[in-house]
């Protein structure tokens, strides 16, 4: 057994998940491994939404009567709030989208459509989701730019001396992954950005994985564009966040047209709202924004840096006691240069007979791509299974995982 | 379409049901694993979400009697033994015998009850076989094929 000292009490934090407490079949306890797709709530996350509703839901931004006021002060209170926890210098930078992948989309549509032209080259990575692939390889096809990739070494790293070369090329854009959802490498981003803009191009982030984990700041980064999801971080699902930095903001078209994204609308034509609402057409989520600003209060209050030590913790852990089972192959670079994620392979068993016998265990897993099928492919795998790790899991859940792949290959023995 | 729906709701197979001896032998030992070439009817179709592949390859007599049948390409252990079953079982039979077969004929064979994921795992070989008998172009067998 791990003999560290515990950084977190994930006793008392476990109380706080009532999903954490129940069991999956009769018997059979729950033991959650599945945070880098979606994380649990606390209750307190669960209890701002469920306030909401009972006592102070009404449209925002336009109502004068008492419950239109309070939602629209509990709607921009959580920007405020989600603006101090990623270091922005204001609310107006933080615009409401549903997850990353739409705040991915707002950049490719509103910055790339009015910014890029045929022959433009943008750099990504091998190691992007398909979120950060997808927006670009549409936006490529319609305005004939160029889409180049930084290359990924075999122990997931990226290769930072072809990105010096791709960005001699005179790139507009680099859009990166903070941290790998599969291969769980956080990435140099303040570095990769500063050699960004010295190249004259933006840098964007997508930090579906970072914010949730590490501690983030976007002043320190000097990142441009930064996106992530409100359900990987405790909060509610339908929520994410787009941060730009205000300059560029203004600078931008919108993107839905609507109500609320309006100063005023003429039969033919619009003035467009001031920032954040320019950007947010159409009534928003606004339990869902409430809730992620419960979300961001919790995990502050926890501490992220005491959280991004438990999940290095647990990931040390993890990978020591992974790569003690034969046939196990962990994917990515070594622990303390990655987050809480473990993605392996087990000689001989597909990811998806790997996950059926450990859900049997409760041990919740992914198996699958993890929507990163370009990086797979480059990794020769068909599919892997991911095991990933918040601030709510333990050392003896991993120890109950690798028990449960010990059943696996018994199975398949 | 009511089969589906009641199955639905069952509860899932224990590790005992769903690793069933059968299962885990066919996939360790197939019986039909290999290529044909030359083949009469060749077709091949991945299930993107898992990254399962399966090729089949048959051999047709000029009475549309499958003499030969072999499936190459990689999966998880349904798959693969749906794939292996459900060669040993059109072997020897008409290509009308393989267009009939359906959803529930594999999971007889099987013997398990299935959740809605792990369902495409096991008709992707039925899919891959319908699709090459039916002559569908390259990368558009449907989930139709086996409704």
């Amino acid at each position: 057994m791990n003999t560290q000292t515990a950084v977190l009490d994930t006793t008392a934090i476990r109380a706080d998940f009532p999903l954490l407490s129940r069991e999956v079949r009769p018997g059979t306890p729950l033991v959650y491994l599945d945070s880098t797709a979606t994380s649990q709530k606390p209750i307190q996350v669960i209890h701002a939404m469920d306030d909401y509703y009972r006592r102070h839901n009404a449209n925002i931004h336009r109502g004068i009567h008492v419950l239109a006021e309070e939602a629209t002060l509990a709607y921009e209170s959580a920007r405020e709030r989600i603006a101090a926890f990623i270091g922005a210098r204001s609310a107006r930078e933080i615009i409401f989208t549903r997850n990353t992948t739409e705040s991915l989309n707002l950049i490719a549509h509103s910055w790339g459509r009015a910014n890029l032209h045929r022959g433009d080259m943008i750099v990504l990575t091998e190691m992007e989701h398909h979120s950060n692939l997808v927006p670009w390889q549409i936006l490529a096809v319609e305005r004939e730019i160029r889409l180049e990739f930084i290359p990924i070494s075999a122990e997931g790293r990226l290769d930072l001396e072809a990105y010096g070369r791709l960005l001699a090329e005179g790139p507009r854009l680099v859009s990166f992954t903070h941290m790998s959802n599969v291969l769980g490498t956080i990435n140099p981003a303040r570095e990769m950005i500063e050699l960004a803009h010295k190249a004259g191009a933006l840098a964007a982030i997508d930090a579906a994985q970072s914010v949730p984990h590490l501690p983030v700041d976007v002043q320190a980064l000097d990142v441009d564009f930064l996106a992530f999801s409100g359900h990987k971080m405790c909060g509610p699902t339908g929520i994410g966040v787009l941060y730009a930095k205000e300059m560029l903001l203004e600078s931008m078209p919108p993107f839905l047209g609507g109500g609320d994204m309006i100063k005023r609308v003429y039969l033919r034509s619009f003035v467009p709202n001031e920032l954040p609402h320019k950007f947010e057409a159409g009534t928003p989520a606004i339990a869902e924004a409430i809730g992620l600003g419960a979300a961001v209060d919790y995990l502050a209050a926890i501490g992220m840096d005491q959280l991004a030590e438990h999940e290095q913790m647990l990931s040390e852990y993890a990978l020591e006691r992974l790569e003690e089972v034969p046939g196990v192959t962990v994917l990515g670079p070594p622990s303390g240069e990655r987050g809480g994620v473990a993605a392996f392979s087990l000689a001989g068993v597909h990811p998806h007979d790997v996950a059926e016998i450990l859900d049997q265990g409760g041990i919740a897993v992914r198996a699958g791509h993890h929507c990163a099928m370009p990086l797979h492919e480059k990794l020769g795998l068909p599919a892997s299974t991911r095991a990933s790790f918040y601030l709510y899991n333990t050392i003896a859940e991993i120890d109950a995982l690798v028990d449960g792949l010990y059943k696996v290959k018994k199975v398949f023995a | 379409m009511g089969c589906t729906r009641s199955r639905k709701y069952l509860l899932k197979s224990t590790v005992e049901d769903l690793y069933r001896e059968q299962i885990i032998e066919r996939y360790k030992n197939p019986r039909f694993k290999g290529v044909l070439d030359p083949n009469d009817i060749t077709f091949e179709d991945d299930n993107p979400l898992c990254g399962d592949r399966i090729r089949i390859d048959l051999r047709v007599d000029e009475n549309e009697i499958i003499r030969e049948a072999a499936f190459s390409g990689q999966g998880c252990s349904i798959s693969q033994a749906s794939a292996d079953l459900l060669l040993e079982r059109i072997a020897g039979k008409s290509l009308d015998y393989a267009r009939a077969l359906t959803k529930e004929d594999i999971l007889e064979m099987l013997g398990i009850e299935l959740g809605p994921v792990r369902l495409k795992c096991a008709l992707l070989s039925l899919k891959v076989v319908k699709a090459g008998v039916y002559g569908v172009p390259a990368g558009q067998a449907g989930d139709d094929l086996v409704r």
